[in-house]
C-alpha cells in the first residue's frame, strides 16, 4: 500500500502541474527534459542503486534506441512505433550479448568496461556517417502519433512523457518488492553470500542489465522523435556521467530519489542561468554541499530527517503518556 | 553541466542612453542568441558572443534601430544540440525574441531549424554546414562560406595549375567528415580525380602511414580536410617524408596558428580562406577593405587577435538589423522578407546577395586563395 501511496503522489503532481501551468516554459520545456532524464535515471538506478552494479556507458543504450528509430523512419520510411520496437528488439540483443563477459568484472573493471562501451558506441555513432549522419546528426525525423493525435506541441509530449516515467516507475517498484528485486538487493549486500542462498547471481544481474537498457531504449526511441533531430554528442560519456550524478544525487536503491534527482539536475541549471558567469561555480558549489551533508542522497537524506522527527515526537508523546 | 548565460550589455547601454540624454523610447528590440561558449567549440562561441555585445552597445549608444534600443537575450549551449533546443524554445517562448543570432556549431543549428519554421521567428546561423542552406529552409539564413565552396575553390585552383590527380586525407570530426564528402562529391565536376582517400583520428599525433601510402600514388596534390592540431601534423609529415607535391588546406586552418604548429613546413601550403585574414594586403579598390579593416581593429583593440568566427556573428547582426530598419518594424514575418532581400551587404565573410532561393548569399569570391610565405598569408593572385 506505502509502495503505491508515494506512485500517487507522483501521478498527481505529474498531472497537475501542467493543469495549473498549461504555457509555462519550466512545466511544459523544462519538464519534458526532466520527465526524460527521470526515466532514465529509474532504470539506471535499478542496476547502480538496487544491483550495485555501476555503469559508465548507459547513454550507449539510449543512443541505440534513439538511433535505431530515426534511421528506420528517416530512410526506410517505417512507422515510428515500429521502429521503437525494433530499437528495444536491438537494445536488448546488444545488452544481452555484452552483459555476460562485463557482468564477470567487478567494481572498478566493471566501470571501466562500461566506459568503454559507451565510447564504442558513441564513436560508431561518429563514424558510420552513411547511416547515422555522422557528427553533423540526423534531421527529419517525423513526430509520433496516438490514437490519431499527432504529438506536436510540447504540451502533448509532457503527457507522453508524464505518462511512460508514471508506468516505468510502476514496473521498477514492482520488481524491486518481487522475488528477484530481493535476489538482487542481496547480490549487492554480497555477491557471495547471495550465491550461497541459492541466488543465481548471474541470471539475476543479466536480467537487471537488460531490463534497465530497455528502459533506456524506450526513452531513446520517445527522445528521437520529440527532438526531431539527434547526433551523437547527446549519446556520449559525459551524458552517461550526468546520469549517474543524478542517481547518486537522489540516493541510491531509490526510484523516487532518482526521480528527485533527474528533476534537481534537470531544473538547477535552467535556474541557475540568472548568475551568469558564476553559474557553474554556484551549481558545482551546491552539489558538493548536498553530498556532504546528505552523503545518502537527497530524497534518501531529506525523507530519513523527516522520519526521525516524527519518531522522536512520537517517543515524546510516548513519554508524556507514560509519567 | 556547463550551462551558462549570460545576460547582456543591457544595463551599460541603458546608461549610456540616459547619459546621452534621450529618454528611452519603445520596448527594445529583442535579439536572441545561443552559442557554445564553453565547451569543446568554445574557440567559435567565445568570438562570436564577444562581438555581439560589442557591436550591441555601440548601436545602443547611437540611438539603436528604428528608434528602439536593442535588447541581446543569450544563452551557452556549450556546443550541445540538446540544450541549443531547450534554450531556443526558451528563447522563442519565455523571452519572445524578435530575431535570433547564433548556432556556433553545425549540429545546434540542424536541431534547431525545424523549431524556428514552426514558431515562424527569423534565424540566422552561424555554423558551417552546406546542409543548413540546402535545400533552402523559409526561416533560416547562414553567414559562413560552406565546406562546399572551399573544396570548389581549392579544385579551382588546382585546375589552373593544370593538376587532375588528387589524393585527399581528412580527420574525423565533424568539419572533416563534411567536407570530406564535398570533396568527394564536387570533383568530378572539375575534371579531377581522387585517387587516394585516406583518413585519420582526432587524437593521431602521426600520419606517415596513410601519407606513405599516398606517395606511392600518381596524385598531382594533396588535399587535406581537416580542423585543429591535424592539418598541422600532416603538414609536417609530408615535408618529413620529401613529398614534393602542392599541400592545399582547408579553410578550417585559417589562423596563425597554423602557421605556429606547423612551422617551416608550412611554407608553400595553399588553403582557401576569408578576407578578413589578409585585410590588410588587400587593394584600396576592394570594397570590403574598410569593413574588415574597421572590425578587425575594432575587435582586437578590446580583446585580442580576431577571428573569423567573430566575423560571422558581425555579418549575422547587421545583416537582421538592417532587415529590421528596412522592414520599420520587429514584424517577424516582415524581417524575415527583408533579410532574404538583402543585396550588396558588404560584411566580413564577403558580399551577401540572397534570394528566396540562396539562404546564403556568397559567392566563390568571397574566399581568396592564400598561400603562406614566410611565415605569413599571402593572396595568389
Amino acid at each position: 500500500m506505502r509502495r503505491l501511496a508515494g506512485l500517487c503522489l507522483l501521478a498527481t503532481i505529474v498531472v497537475v502541474l501542467p493543469i495549473l501551468f498549461p504555457d509555462n516554459y519550466y512545466v511544459t520545456v523544462v519538464g519534458v527534459t526532466a520527465l526524460l532524464h527521470a526515466i532514465l535515471a529509474v532504470s539506471l538506478n535499478l542496476l547502480m542503486g538496487y544491483a550495485g552494479q555501476i555503469s559508465l556507458g548507459h547513454a550507449a543504450f539510449f543512443g541505440i534506441g534513439a538511433y535505431t528509430s530515426a534511421i528506420l523512419t528517416t530512410r526506410y520510411g517505417w512507422d515510428p512505433w515500429a521502429a521503437i520496437m525494433a530499437g528495444l528488439a536491438l537494445t536488448g540483443l546488444v545488452s544481452f550479448l555484452v552483459s555476460r563477459p562485463i557482468l564477470r568484472l567487478k567494481g572498478h573493471y566493471l566501470a571501466m568496461a562500461t566506459l568503454g562501451l559507451g565510447i564504442i558506441i558513441n564513436i560508431i555513432l561518429v563514424q558510420g556517417d552513411q547511416l547515422t549522419g555522422g557528427p553533423d546528426g540526423l534531421g527529419g525525423i517525423p513526430t509520433l502519433s496516438l490514437f490519431g493525435w499527432a504529438l506536436d506541441t510540447d504540451l502533448r509530449w509532457y503527457w507522453m512523457m508524464g505518462a511512460t516515467l508514471l508506468g516505468v516507475v510502476w514496473l521498477a517498484l514492482n520488481i524491486i518488492d518481487s522475488r528477484s528485486g530481493r535476489a538482487l538487493r542481496a547480490l549487492h549486500g554480497s555477491e557471495v553470500a547471495a550465491e550461497m542462498m541459492g541466488i543465481n547471481t548471474t541470471a539475476a544481474k543479466t536480467g537487471v542489465f537488460v531490463l534497465a537498457a530497455l528502459i533506456a531504449s524506450l526513452a531513446g526511441g520517445l527522445f528521437c522523435h520529440q527532438q526531431s533531430f539527434i547526433s551523437p554528442d547527446s549519446f556520449n560519456f559525459f551524458f552517461s556521467i550526468e546520469l549517474v550524478t543524478m542517481v547518486v544525487l537522489g540516493g541510491m536503491a531509490s526510484t523516487y530519489g532518482a526521480v528527485f534527482g533527474a528533476l534537481i539536475l534537470t531544473l538547477l541549471p535552467e535556474l541557475l542561468v540568472v548568475f551568469e558567469d558564476f553559474e557553474v561555480m554556484i551549481f558545482g558549489a551546491i552539489l558538493m554541499l548536498m553530498m556532504i551533508f546528505l552523503p545518502q542522497g537527497l530524497f534518501v537524506g531529506l525523507q530519513n530527517l523527516v522520519l526521525r522527527w516524527l519518531n522522536r515526537r512520537r517517543s515524546a508523546a510516548f513519554g508524556a503518556v507514560g509519567e | 553541466m556547463n550551462v551558462r548565460k549570460i545576460l547582456t550589455t543591457l544595463t551599460a547601454s541603458l546608461l549610456l542612453t540616459l547619459a546621452a540624454g534621450q529618454a528611452p523610447a519603445a520596448e527594445p528590440i529583442k535579439i536572441g542568441s545561443f552559442l557554445a561558449v564553453t565547451g569543446g567549440a568554445s574557440f567559435l562561441g567565445d568570438p562570436e558572443l564577444k562581438t555581439l555585445q560589442m557591436y550591441i552597445e555601440e548601436i545602443n549608444a547611437k540611438g539603436g534601430v528604428i528608434g528602439r534600443q536593442i535588447e541581446l537575450v543569450h544563452y551557452d549551449d556549450g556546443g550541445s544540440p540538446k540544450k541549443s533546443v531547450n534554450f531556443a524554445k526558451r528563447l522563442i517562448q519565455k523571452d519572445k525574441v524578435d530575431v535570433i543570432v547564433g548556432g556556433s556549431t553545425s549540429g545546434s543549428t540542424l536541431a534547431v531549424m525545424p523549431l524556428v519554421d514552426r514558431a515562424k521567428t527569423p534565424f540566422i546561423s552561424l555554423a558551417g554546414s552546406v546542409k543548413i542552406i540546402s535545400p533552402v529552409q523559409y526561416w533560416t539564413f547562414k553567414m559562413p562560406h560552406t565546406d562546399a565552396m572551399a573544396a570548389a575553390k581549392i579544385y579551382g585552383d588546382m585546375k589552373q595549375r593544370g593538376i587532375t590527380k588528387v589524393a585527399l586525407i581528412s580527420g574525423s570530426g565533424g568539419f572533416d567528415k563534411s567536407g570530406r564528402t564535398q570533396s568527394l562529391q564536387l570533383a568530378r565536376q572539375y575534371g579531377i580525380e581522387i585517387v587516394s582517400d585516406e583518413s585519420y583520428g582526432a587524437k593521431d599525433t602521426d600520419m606517415t602511414a596513410q601519407l606513405t601510402k599516398i606517395r606511392d600514388t600518381d596524385a598531382q596534390a594533396i588535399l587535406n580536410f581537416g580542423f585543429g592540431t591535424g592539418p598541422a601534423i600532416v603538414t609536417k609529415n609530408v615535408r618529413q617524408l620529401g613529398i614534393d607535391l602542392p599541400l592545399y588546406q582547408s579553410h578550417g586552418v585559417a589562423s596563425k596558428k597554423f602557421i605556429e604548429l606547423a612551422g617551416d613546413a608550412a611554407e608553400g601550403v595553399r588553403l582557401p580562406a576569408s578576407a578578413l585574414l589578409v585585410a590588410d594586403m588587400l587593394p584600396d579598390s576592394d570594397p570590403q577593405k574598410p569593413v574588415l579593416l574597421a572590425y578587425k581593429n575594432k575587435f582586437e583593440a578590446k580583446y585580442g587577435p580576431v577571428s573569423t568566427f567573430g566575423g560571422h556573428a558581425y555579418d549575422g547582426l547587421h545583416i537582421a538589423l538592417e532587415a529590421i530598419e528596412r522592414a520599420g518594424s520587429t514584424d517577424k514575418a516582415k524581417v524575415r522578407d527583408e533579410i532574404e532581400k538583402t543585396r550588396g551587404f558588404i560584411g566580413t565573410g564577403g558580399i551577401y546577395n540572397m534570394s528566396p532561393r540562396d539562404h546564403l548569399g556568397l559567392s566563390l569570391k568571397a574566399f581568396k586563395m592564400l598561400e603562406i610565405k614566410n611565415g605569413n598569408w599571402t593572396i595568389v593572385k
